[in-house]
């Protein structure tokens, strides 16, 4: 793999193929977090960090017990089918280790991401990036690098959103297009100026 | 077919185990040992995360009351039952506290107080405040009415109608979050004790008060002849003496000739009043 490569895979993942703008995944948390650049930044934070970890863990068990087959009594075995299975349970338990380790060795850290953390526990963005890591079959350095990159662009997203949710929130807006309505809206017009990146990567 | 299927289901039955097995060691080896004391004060505390007592939060305040002394009156949003129980929890006494309240100084709504401007801005008296015209009301010292305080209120105890922030003493817990926020400095706290209030905060001279405004005070000292001690005199305005205050029954003996003096009732409730002065016209523009 690469430095070339790893570079397109970034900028990939964040500008064209953004989680949440191109491939529409993690809605929950784009419209339920980002009525304030403060939560938006905390939940940001809380995305980058488990997206990497996860895409790590998940690669790891994609490689060494997925796309696997055991040979039992002249009998092959394939466990790809269980690939969803496992990821979600995987990610969900990397969360909660993850939590109590930073309780213990980083209270502040732990006070920052705070509530972010178990929201996301079993979050489809995530879930997805592992999901598009296997499907791509990447490996372990690639699949971390995909899993970061995706949750910048996650943050970016949110970010951007964010701020335009703030100043809607003090502008004159047409009473039945107040509050979801207009960030609807809002969100549709984001993508499709995100859509200006495709061809930017192959 | 029948191997796939037991294969599958063992492995993802092992990989749920392990992973449970992993937790439950993780807890139980790093656990953090908090005082049962903390989380049983910030169950009683009000969970707001207002901030009024000058800590991070009611975690941080409630782990600050066990371990650092610090006092549990200095949660304005508490009531007294609490406190009573927080000090049981703790075995210390907590301090007494008299019952505050905020209150806006202005009466100037947007039928009352007469326009100078059509403000097309961002609706935020904060914004408001630092353009020219600033909100679109004559009086320079009035209500903006676009509810800065309103959404800075973590509690919901302010309102605005007709442009005008009225406070709902029964849900304010007095963190003056209000009071921080609000650019024409109109809110203050103030014990809710007190029920008469004179709702106005207008520096301009008197004969400019009537014109920009139908409820002014014009400092014409009525209320002040009739009661020295419950009423004052601060700059051009009169004020309740706090420390003193007047008993609703007060109003009937002052008659306010404008109005600016009324019962904090009657301000939540801005349609009630009744103005003695006339209409003002809208100020002519040059």
């Amino acid at each position: 793999m690469d430095s070339n490569e790893l570079l397109m895979l970034t900028v990939g993942a964040i500008l064209v193929n953004n989680v949440v703008l191109s491939r529409i995944l993690g809605i929950c948390p784009f419209l339920g977090v980002s009525k304030r650049i403060e939560t938006a930044l905390g939940m940001s934070g809380a995305v980058i960090f488990v997206m990497t970890l996860a895409s790590f863990v998940t690669a790891l068990f994609n490689r060494f017990l997925v796309t696997a087959t055991f040979t039992i009594n002249g009998q092959t075995v394939s466990l790809a089918f269980t690939r969803i299975l496992l990821f979600i349970v995987v990610i969900a338990a990397l969360v909660q280790i993850v939590e109590i380790l930073l309780k213990k060795f980083s209270p502040s850290l732990y006070v920052s991401l705070g509530i972010y953390l178990p929201l996301i526990t079993t979050n489809c963005a995530v879930l997805g990036a592992a999901e598009l890591n296997a499907d791509a079959s990447r490996g372990l350095i690639s699949s971390t690098v995909f899993g970061l990159s995706t949750g910048v662009g996650f943050g970016l997203a949110l970010l951007l959103f964010a701020s335009i949710r703030e100043r809607l929130a003090i502008s004159r807006i047409p009473k039945a297009m107040e509050g979801t309505a207009i960030a609807l809206v809002t969100a549709g017009i984001l993508a499709m100026a995100f859509m200006g990146f495709s061809g930017l990567v192959k | 077919m029948l191997i796939t299927i037991l294969v599958s289901a063992g492995v993802v039955a092992a990989v749920g185990l392990v992973l449970g097995a992993l937790i439950g060691f993780t807890a139980k080896k790093f656990e953090v040992q908090t005082d049962p004391k903390i989380e049983a004060v910030q169950e009683l505390l009000p969970g707001a995360n207002c901030g009024g007592c000058g800590y991070a939060g009611c975690a941080d305040f409630a782990s600050a009351i066990v371990t650092k002394d610090a006092d549990p009156s200095g949660c304005s949003a508490c009531s007294d039952a609490m406190l009573a129980k927080i000090a049981e929890v703790t075995g210390k006494a907590a301090g007494k506290k008299e019952k505050m309240t905020a209150v806006v100084f202005c009466s100037g709504s947007f039928s009352r107080a007469a326009q100078a401007a059509d403000y097309n801005g961002v609706l935020d008296c904060r914004s408001a405040s630092i353009v020219a015209g600033a909100g679109g009301k004559a009086c320079r010292f009035g209500c903006l009415g676009y509810g800065s305080c309103a959404r800075a209120c973590p509690f919901g105890a302010i309102e605005i109608r007709d442009g005008l922030a009225v406070v709902h003493p029964e849900l304010c817990r007095a963190c003056g979050k209000c009071v921080n926020v609000c650019p024409r400095k109109l809110i203050r706290l103030v014990p809710a004790s007190a029920k008469i209030h004179v709702y106005c905060n207008s520096l301009e001279k008197p004969a400019k008060r009537r014109k920009l405004c139908k409820v002014p005070c014009l400092g014409c000292k009525k209320c002040v002849r009739t009661s020295e001690e419950h009423m004052q005199m601060q700059g051009g305005l009169v004020r309740v003496n706090y420390s003193n205050p007047p008993e609703p029954d007060f109003l009937d003996q002052v008659k306010c000739p404008t109005g600016a003096l009324q019962l904090e009732e009657t301000h939540r409730r801005i349609e009630a009043l009744k103005p003695a002065a006339p209409a003002p016209k809208k100020e002519e523009s040059k």
